[in-house]
């Protein structure tokens, strides 16, 4: 019997993380992937070709970098808490994983379908700032510190307005589960009738991941590299990882929230052949492309400016939208009970 | 007020990040302009002044008489020369030396010479790891002059009517 359930714990464990497994490998392949799309794209932009070098078209260019910060040597800087320091890559890079958990890749392919899944992410991508905020107390150097200051500054501003964000997609679809919102969708995407919401969600995720033209926390050409000035080889690493994982949640988050997911846009023949999973690869594909985008056309903002449109714009603007998604939903009846 | 109306319009619809956006799109689709050096190299002009060279007549003597016009018009001071006569009985000299790290490329070597002895040919990789390879003798420069000969003929003679 005592030799049944431990088998028993043992194959549902080994089946837990075949799953994490199958979610974080191919995560951290794009992640590979993302790094050298950013400079092919980014350099298509500017007119140059990119990476082109390394393997065909220059594909195992992250690959030959990832070499490369291994094997250099892990430096820690005499001033600082040696433990934080180390800690805070690692918290980066699990946050941006462990929020994978609730993200429905298709109908039921997820690891963990809880029914509080977009406060999850909330939670999870909020909690990203921690990575950054030890990393620049505990590098004990004012470059670092301050990319930290601001880093937490501005993901806090921006947080409010995508969390009112989120409210009116909840308004629309009556469920915290992501699944469930996905499903609500199957009518019309939400982007259509809440575009601006979309936009501000947008703009927010970038904010949110520290991208450019929201990319004060580095700011290379003011505070050096902000809060990862100190960090070297695979510390630094995990932070680069950390950031693009979380770049890639925010387009997931994006795709599901008002892209529909998995769903195809239109539920006809040639499109629902494909599969679901290919078509919300696809929709986080073409956010991160926007994300690349915005990067390469995009001015660093000022930090003024980037309070002011937090807090003077996005903020008044979101929450007036909450008022006017739920008053129109009460008027029509149609809100979902 | 309408212009307060229309900058209003402007910034909700995000008008210009818009514009922006669809002007970077558009260069996303031009063409590269990346040369894929070193297997590709831009044109250079026939002036170019690259690594020196010491020529050659078709003959094979050695077209430097030892005037020493170059190295006293050298602004580096990047050249030393001695010279003496030969067997023969004529002026040639017995070392050429150049520095290149103190050379700055300015060519007067070349247009101070009567008998276009010292050219810059259009060699710019010439990299080396070492400072002591820079230190160029006679036995280098002529070398040079025997390797890049037609180079340098071509295009002196491009540039010949221009001067």
């Amino acid at each position: 019997m005592a030799e049944g359930t431990f088998l028993s714990m043992a194959l549902t464990g080994a089946l837990i993380l075949g799953q994490i497994l199958l979610v974080t490998v191919p995560l951290l392949l794009a992640v590979a992937m993302l790094t050298y799309a950013e400079r092919k794209v980014i350099g298509a932009i500017q007119l140059r070709k990119g990476p082109n070098v390394v393997g065909p078209f220059g594909l195992f260019q992250p690959f030959a970098d990832a070499l490369k910060l291994l094997t250099k040597e892990t430096i820690v800087p005499t001033g600082a808490n040696r433990i934080v320091f180390m800690m805070a890559p690692m918290l980066t890079l699990l946050l941006s994983l462990v929020a994978w958990a609730v993200i429905p890749f298709d109908a039921g392919w997820v690891i963990a379908d809880i029914n509080v899944g977009i406060l999850y992410l909330f939670a999870i991508s909020s909690l990203g700032v921690y990575g950054i905020i030890m990393a620049g107390w505990a590098s004990n150097s004012k470059y670092a510190f301050l990319g930290a200051m601001r880093s937490a500054a501005q993901m806090v501003s921006y947080e409010v307005s995508i969390g009112f964000v989120i409210i009116t997609v909840l308004l629309c679809v009556g469920s915290l589960n992501l699944s469930d919102i996905v499903n609500a969708q199957k009518n019309m995407w939400f982007f259509i009738p809440l575009f601006p919401m979309f936009v501000i969600f947008f703009v927010s995720a970038l904010a949110e991941t520290n991208r450019s033209p929201f990319d004060l926390p580095e700011g290379e050409s003011e505070i050096v590299a902000g809060y990862f000035v100190e960090y070297s080889s695979m510390s630094f690493a995990m932070f680069f990882l950390g950031e693009y994982a979380a770049m890639i949640l925010m387009s997931g988050m994006v795709s599901i929230l008002f892209l529909g997911g998995w769903l195809p846009p239109f539920d006809i023949a040639p499109f629902n052949w494909i599969p679901g999973i290919v078509w919300f690869a696809l929709k986080t594909a073409l956010c991160l492309f926007v994300f690349l985008w915005v990067r390469a056309t995009m001015p660093r903002y000022r930090y003024d400016q980037l309070m002011r449109l937090g807090w003077k714009i996005f903020l008044p603007f979101s929450l007036f939208w909450v008022v006017a998604t739920a008053g129109v939903l009460m008027a029509t009846g149609w809100i979902p009970r | 007020m309408a212009g307060n109306i229309n900058q209003g319009a402007k910034a909700l619809l995000l008008s210009e990040l818009v514009s922006g956006m669809a002007l970077t799109l558009k260069y996303f689709f031009k063409p590269k302009v990346t040369l894929n050096y070193p297997y590709e190299k831009g044109p250079i002009s026939p002036r170019f002044r690259g690594e020196h060279a010491l020529r050659r007549y078709a003959s094979g003597e050695e077209r430097c008489i030892a005037c020493k016009l170059c190295e006293a018009v050298c602004p580096a001071q990047a050249i030393t020369i001695e010279a003496e006569p030969r067997a023969d009985g004529s002026r040639r000299t017995t070392r050429y030396d150049i520095d290149m790290t103190k050379c700055i490329y300015c060519g007067f070597c070349q247009e101070a010479c009567p008998v276009d002895a010292i050219v810059e040919g259009p060699n710019f990789e010439f990299s080396t790891e070492t400072r002591e390879e820079l230190m160029y003798n006679k036995d280098k420069l002529l070398s040079n002059g025997d390797r890049w000969e037609t180079e340098i003929a071509h295009s002196l003679a491009a540039d010949a009517p221009y001067r």
